[in-house]
Parts: C-alpha cells; sequence; structure tokens
C-alpha cells in the first residue's frame, strides 16, 4: 500500500505476544509512514492494545522487530528507550490523568523531562495544548471535575506538550457520545495537521474510522488479516470484516 | 399426580447429592498440590521483593532527586498522621498508667509509675503501637493509591513519557516513611508521657516538673537509641510494602483493594518481626 519512496516512522516486523499459553499476536507486520494515520481494527481482545503497548514496550514483546524513527525499539537500554518515548505521544483508553493534580500540573509533569525549562515556558506551552483542545479554562480544575471528553482531550493536551512525531491512540473514542466522539475524531485530524505527526489509532468506533484512516489494518487471531482504505474494506467480500461496517 | 412426581424429583436429587458426598469423601486427597503451589509463591514473592529492594536503592543514589515530591509525601505521611498519633499516643500513656497503678500501689511503690511508663512507652508501646497505627494508616494509603493509579494506567502514562514512575513514585514515598516515622514515634512518645501525666494527676497530686524529673531519671541512653533506630527500619518496611503491593497490584478493582488490605496485613507483621529482632540485638549489646 506504501510507495517505497515514502518515508516510514515506523515498522513492525514478525511481532510476537503470548501471556501464558495465549498467543496474542502471533505474526504482525506493519508500517507507518510519516504523516499516515493507520486505524486498527479487530475485536475485543484481539490485541490491538498489547501490539501499541509492544511498540512502546510497556509490555516486553516475545519476538520481532520492531523500528521507531530509525531506531532498533527492542535494543534500546532505558535511558534510550525514555528518549525515544518522547517522541511518541500515547493517548490512553481512559486517558490517565494523574488524579492527585490538576490540569496544569498534569500538563507540566512531562516538562520534568527538560529540568532547565523556565516557568514562563512551561506555562506558555501548557496553554498552547490547552488552547488546541479547546480547554483551556479547565486549567485549574482536578480530573473528577472533568466529563470523559473533557478528560480525553486533557489527555491529548499532555501527550501534545513534548510535540511528539508519532501519536499512539488506545481506542480514543470509547465511552463517549457520537457528537464527542466527532469532536475528538476532529481533533485528531487537527494534531496531524498542526504537528505533522504519524498516527496509530486503535478504534472499535466506524465513525472514527471514517474520519481519521488513511489505511485500515484489521486484526483477526494474532494477525493482520485485511488492509485497506476505509472504503476498500467496505466493500469487502469478508461476511466477518463487512460486518464492522454494518 | 403432579404431586407424586416432585416428589419423585426430590427424592432422585437427595440421593444424587448422597452419592456425589460420597464420591467426593473417597476421592479426597491431601492438598500436597497447593501447599507446594503456596510455597512457591512465597518464595517467588520473596525474590521479587528483593529485586524491588534492590531496584529501590539503585535509584535512590542516581541522579535526578524527586525532591519535591519527596517533601509533599513527608507533609502527607507526617503531618497528616500528627492527629491521629498524637490522639492515640495521649490515650496510650492514660490508658497504662490507670491500669499499672492499682498493681503498684499494692507493692508500695505508686511513687515509680511514671518511671514504669515512660519505660515501657520508649522502649515498646510507642514505637510499635505508632508503626502499627502507621501501618494501617499510611501503608493502606500508598497501597491503595499505586494500585488504582496501576489500574488506571496512570504509571503506564509515566513510563511512556519518559519518566521513571519508580524513582517519582517508590522512591519518594519509601524515604518519606522512613524519615517521618521516627519523628511520629518521637510525637506519639511526647504526648503518651502527657497522656500519663494526666492518669498519675487523676487520683494523685504530682506536679510537671516532678513527674519529668521521674521520667528522665528512669530512662538512659540505652533506652532511647535502640528504639529510636528500629523505628527507621519499621518506617522502611511499611513504605515498603505499600508501594510494592500497590505498584506490583492486580489490574481491576479487586486488585486495589487486596493491595490495600495485604500492606496493612504484610506491613504489620514485618513491625512485629524487626521488634522481635530489634529486642534480641539490643538485649545481645546490653549483656
Amino acid at each position: 500500500m506504501i510507495s517505497t519512496e515514502t518515508k516510514l516512522v515506523l515498522e513492525v516486523k514478525h511481532l510476537q505476544k503470548s501471556f501464558g499459553n495465549k498467543t496474542v499476536l502471533k505474526n504482525i507486520n506493519l508500517t507507518l509512514a510519516k504523516g499516515e494515520n493507520l486505524v486498527i481494527l479487530g475485536k475485543s481482545g484481539s490485541g490491538k492494545s498489547v501490539l501499541i503497548k509492544c511498540i512502546v514496550r510497556l509490555i516486553e514483546p516475545d519476538a520481532g522487530a520492531l523500528t521507531v524513527l530509525g531506531e532498533n525499539c527492542t535494543k534500546l537500554d532505558n535511558n534510550e528507550l525514555n528518549a525515544l518515548r518522547k517522541k511518541i505521544g500515547f493517548l490512553f483508553q481512559s486517558a490517565a490523568l494523574y488524579d492527585s493534580m490538576t490540569v496544569r500540573e498534569n500538563l507540566e509533569f512531562p516538562l520534568r523531562v527538560s529540568p532547565l525549562m523556565k516557568e514562563k515556558e512551561k506555562n506558555e506551552l501548557v496553554n498552547e495544548a490547552l488552547e488546541n483542545v479547546g480547554l483551556l479554562e479547565a486549567i485549574d480544575k482536578k480530573p473528577s471535575e472533568l466529563s470523559g471528553g473533557m478528560r480525553k482531550r486533557i489527555g491529548l493536551a499532555r501527550t501534545l506538550i513534548l510535540k511528539p512525531e508519532i501519536m499512539l491512540y488506545d481506542e480514543p473514542t470509547t465511552g463517549l457520545d457520537p457528537i464527542t466522539s466527532k469532536e475528538v475524531s476532529h481533533l485528531i485530524m487537527d494534531v496531524r495537521k498542526k504537528y505533522n505527526t504519524s498516527s496509530i489509532i486503535i478504534s472499535h468506533d466506524m465513525a472514527c474510522a471514517k474520519i481519521t484512516a488513511d489505511r485500515i489494518i484489521v486484526l483477526r487471531d494474532g494477525l493482520c488479516s485485511a488492509e485497506g482504505t476505509y472504503d476498500e474494506l467496505k466493500h469487502s467480500k469478508d461476511k466477518w470484516i463487512h460486518s464492522f461496517f454494518e | 399426580m403432579i404431586h407424586k412426581k416432585s416428589v419423585l424429583n426430590h427424592k432422585v436429587s437427595l440421593i444424587s447429592r448422597v452419592i456425589l458426598a460420597i464420591k467426593e469423601a473417597f476421592t479426597y486427597e491431601p492438598k500436597v498440590d497447593s501447599f507446594i503451589y503456596s510455597v512457591k509463591i512465597f518464595f517467588t514473592e520473596v525474590t521479587l521483593l528483593t529485586r524491588f529492594i534492590i531496584t529501590f536503592f539503585k535509584e535512590l543514589v542516581h541522579p535526578p532527586f524527586e525532591f519535591k515530591e519527596f517533601l509533599k509525601q513527608c507533609y502527607v505521611v507526617g503531618y497528616k498522621s500528627l492527629p491521629l498519633v498524637g490522639i492515640t499516643g495521649f490515650i496510650m500513656g492514660l490508658v497504662l498508667t490507670i491500669q499499672s497503678r492499682p498493681t503498684m500501689a499494692e507493692f508500695g511503690a505508686e511513687s515509680w509509675v511514671p518511671g514504669m511508663v515512660a519505660v515501657s512507652i520508649i522502649r515498646e508501646i510507642g514505637p510499635v503501637i505508632t508503626a502499627l497505627i502507621c501501618a494501617g494508616k499510611i501503608g493502606s494509603s500508598i497501597g491503595a493509591e499505586l494500585a488504582s493509579m496501576k489500574v488506571t494506567e496512570q504509571i503506564d502514562a509515566m513510563e511512556v513519557s519518559g519518566i521513571n514512575p519508580y524513582k517519582y513514585l517508590v522512591v519518594t514515598r519509601i524515604l518519606a516513611t522512613t524519615l517521618m516515622i521516627p519523628i511520629l514515634v518521637i510525637f506519639s512518645d511526647s504526648i503518651s508521657l502527657y497522656g500519663s501525666y494526666a492518669g498519675v494527676n487523676i487520683t494523685g497530686d504530682i506536679s510537671l516538673r516532678l513527674f519529668f524529673s521521674q521520667v528522665i531519671a528512669s530512662l538512659d541512653f540505652m533506652d532511647l537509641i535502640p528504639a529510636l533506630i528500629k523505628t527507621f527500619f519499621f518506617g522502611f518496611a511499611i513504605g515498603l510494602i505499600g508501594c510494592y503491593k500497590g505498584y506490583n497490584s492486580d489490574k481491576g478493582t479487586e486488585g486495589v483493594g487486596v493491595s490495600a488490605n495485604s500492606a496493612v496485613v504484610v506491613g504489620s507483621l514485618l513491625i512485629f518481626i524487626i521488634d522481635m529482632i530489634a529486642v534480641q540485638i539490643t538485649s545481645l549489646i546490653s549483656t
């Protein structure tokens, strides 16, 4: 699907992961081009979240090669891995905001990796990130005071504060109403436009996939069973794949 | 007809239950497997805990230091525990005095009450009771907090943003409990002595100056220092177990409850074990 001249920011080859006797990822091969939005579809428990957690090595893969921004991710030591992780944004399904901190402190938290940064610069970055997700007024609120959609937006703002090159979204619209889901999907597109990010989006939400996907990969039985654009897969003759679009 | 059928059904189910019970009785085997499994689990936990401690000391000496978070934890662990520790300390001194006074009076040793209570509190009761209260309050709170952070992927979020969650969450908390528990024990012991003074004055009449001069006269160096040293180990154990249980919690809300509970249970047990070892070492040194 991707021409050989396109610059790849991420390449996964023969990735395998098992938990006990259960093999979740059998042999995953995928690539992500610069500026591309790749949506990964699949049933619950098909290993979609495991796949993106393997990419940032929150879960250690059993076998396979992971090349992220030109570096072999599986062979990096802790310091090198942390340096690489700063270039990758990860939006968790639950947004994973730190409960004990305000929105401002949540956003400032990733900036601890730059201890020399001045307070003024930090404030500017926090304000910019919040403006980008349209929630500047929530700056002094605690996560418990935010709605589900707001939490997702703040989670996104927190990942954007380090201006990542790759974004990994773990079910960004799950648990949201259709209107907020649509807003979050458009926000993903805005993020790509503004920050020139390449993204992997894990989703069941076909409306989100339709808005965000340049390319879709379908995970089935631990393998990438189909690949194509939204329209190509919508007209797939495979009933199982077609059922996602019904 | 229907009645007959239901009686028959009832009899059949009764017979089948009896057969099942007999079958179970004959197939009963001593649970050797589950015993071996428990032993395996125990040694696995010990190994993981040892690794956790080694990581703690490694991270402790490597910069960057999370000084701000450490101060925050000192405030949470130390300052916020003062009312609870103070109240229990006062009651402890008061009750111990009231309970021991009649027995001492029988021997005509009523004037020894302040000294006896002071030695009991400073050497043993003060550090152990305060540490147990802190294991309940602080250990469970650390265990539940870290476990819920793990369940809601907050620890993962820290890790992916390039920040070492072990250093930020674990090292700061263990260090705070190690340094704050001795301070809380000193505070609790002091309040206990005031409680004891109040207890003595319920029936008797003794001035504060005389009471404390009797207390100081009955204490020596070997009462204070070993008691203080062991409180550092109590604090370390409370922080360590709270963090270990929370950081390695199972996913799900059940995991949060289990972590908080086992942080208290294992922490309290460790306090008694440390106390037993400390007493042995102290008695060896003093003989």
